[in-house]
């Protein structure tokens, strides 16, 4: 293989491997954020607001984790630095 | 949605119009439209609004999403919303704007490029200190040294990492439903992408409100901290 087949081999890999483990902690971590966010409105009807917004805020930053590994994956398939890199190669040489 | 291409993964790449050196990006032309529309609307219906209690369907708009995000700030900072207004307002109808015409053919979000996301996420970076230092004057900066001088570098880091946070949240979650939409249209052409069309009014709208809360949180952060313990150690 030259190394061309080995970025391309490599980049698509790990944008599946990426993307599915960055997925299973925030999945896990946002389940638990709204099973507590909707027994604490059952028990305070009243703060329900405040649960909700506090929710919300939360929940961005868990999933903003996800986003993080969305993009890695991306950029590994879209925009690869590597890829061009060894591309320019391959043409000139 | 043929204007970005699948394998662009930002509106910046996408070259509008051309006259010499000077290239109008996707991403320059959508914001430009953007505050074009927002000040229009302002200009239009500010102008003609009154107090009296028969107001036009425009002003009754006005006053909602105002009075909302006014009530918003407020919740937060528990005083006078006016003091923020101009900056979180500004934030949340750019973005909540942007995210919504989504659904316009042809329209790529400027939200969806990493240049407008960090640009915003750089306001709110500069806005912290500014707020913080016209309440607390130095008392701003005694925060960075607390609990004792050694925790300096790590309240730096923060600031710095929670700016990058807010740029990647924005910027990953409208260019991810953007790329969703693309390879669905691919996939399942007619009934699908609408649905998530809808989904993604909704993701936008929320990815704003994150983004003008959070930035209020922060300021509110930088504002208040020090007022509280002043209240607590007088005697």
């Amino acid at each position: 293989m030259d190394s061309l087949t080995v970025v391309a081999f490599a980049s698509i890999i790990t944008a599946g491997v990426t993307m599915a483990l960055g997925a299973i902690g925030p999945a896990l971590g946002e389940g638990m954020a709204a099973k507590h966010a909707v027994s604490a409105i059952a028990q305070q009807p009243d703060e329900k607001n405040t649960i909700t917004r506090t929710l919300f805020v939360s929940l961005a930053m868990i999933e903003s984790i996800a986003i993080y590994c969305f993009v890695i994956s991306m950029i590994l398939i879209f925009a690869n630095p590597f890829w061009d890199h060894f591309a320019v190669l391959a043409k000139g040489g | 949605m043929e204007i970005l291409r699948l394998n662009q993964i930002s509106p910046d790449q996408v070259i509008l119009f051309q006259w010499g050196f000077v290239h109008v990006s996707a991403t320059l032309a959508y914001t430009w439209l953007i505050m074009g529309i927002l000040l229009a609307f302002a200009l239009l219906v500010g102008r003609r609004s009154t107090p009296d209690v028969k107001i036009t369907r425009w002003q009754n708009l006005l006053e909602v999403v105002v009075g909302g995000i006014r009530e918003q700030i407020h919740e937060i900072s528990q005083e006078d919303p006016d003091h923020y207004m101009a900056f979180i307002g500004t934030l949340f109808l750019f973005i909540g704007l942007s995210n919504l015409l989504l659904i316009v053919p042809g329209y790529v979000a400027p939200t969806a490029s990493l240049t407008t996301t960090a640009a915003l996420a750089v306001t709110v970076f500069l806005a912290v200190p500014i707020y913080g230092i016209s309440r607390n004057r130095m008392g701003y900066f005694r925060e960075y040294f607390q609990p004792t001088f050694i925790f300096f570098p790590f309240h730096v880091m923060g600031e710095l990492t929670r700016t990058l946070a807010l740029a990647i949240r924005l910027f990953g979650n409208i260019m991810s439903h953007d790329k969703v939409i693309a390879i669905l249209l691919a996939v399942t052409p007619l009934f699908f992408p609408v649905v998530m069309h809808a989904l993604g009014l909704l993701i936008g709208m929320v990815q704003a409100y994150i983004f003008s809360i959070l930035a209020m949180v922060y300021i509110a952060s930088a504002t208040q901290a020090h007022e509280e313990k002043q209240h607590t150690g007088k005697p």
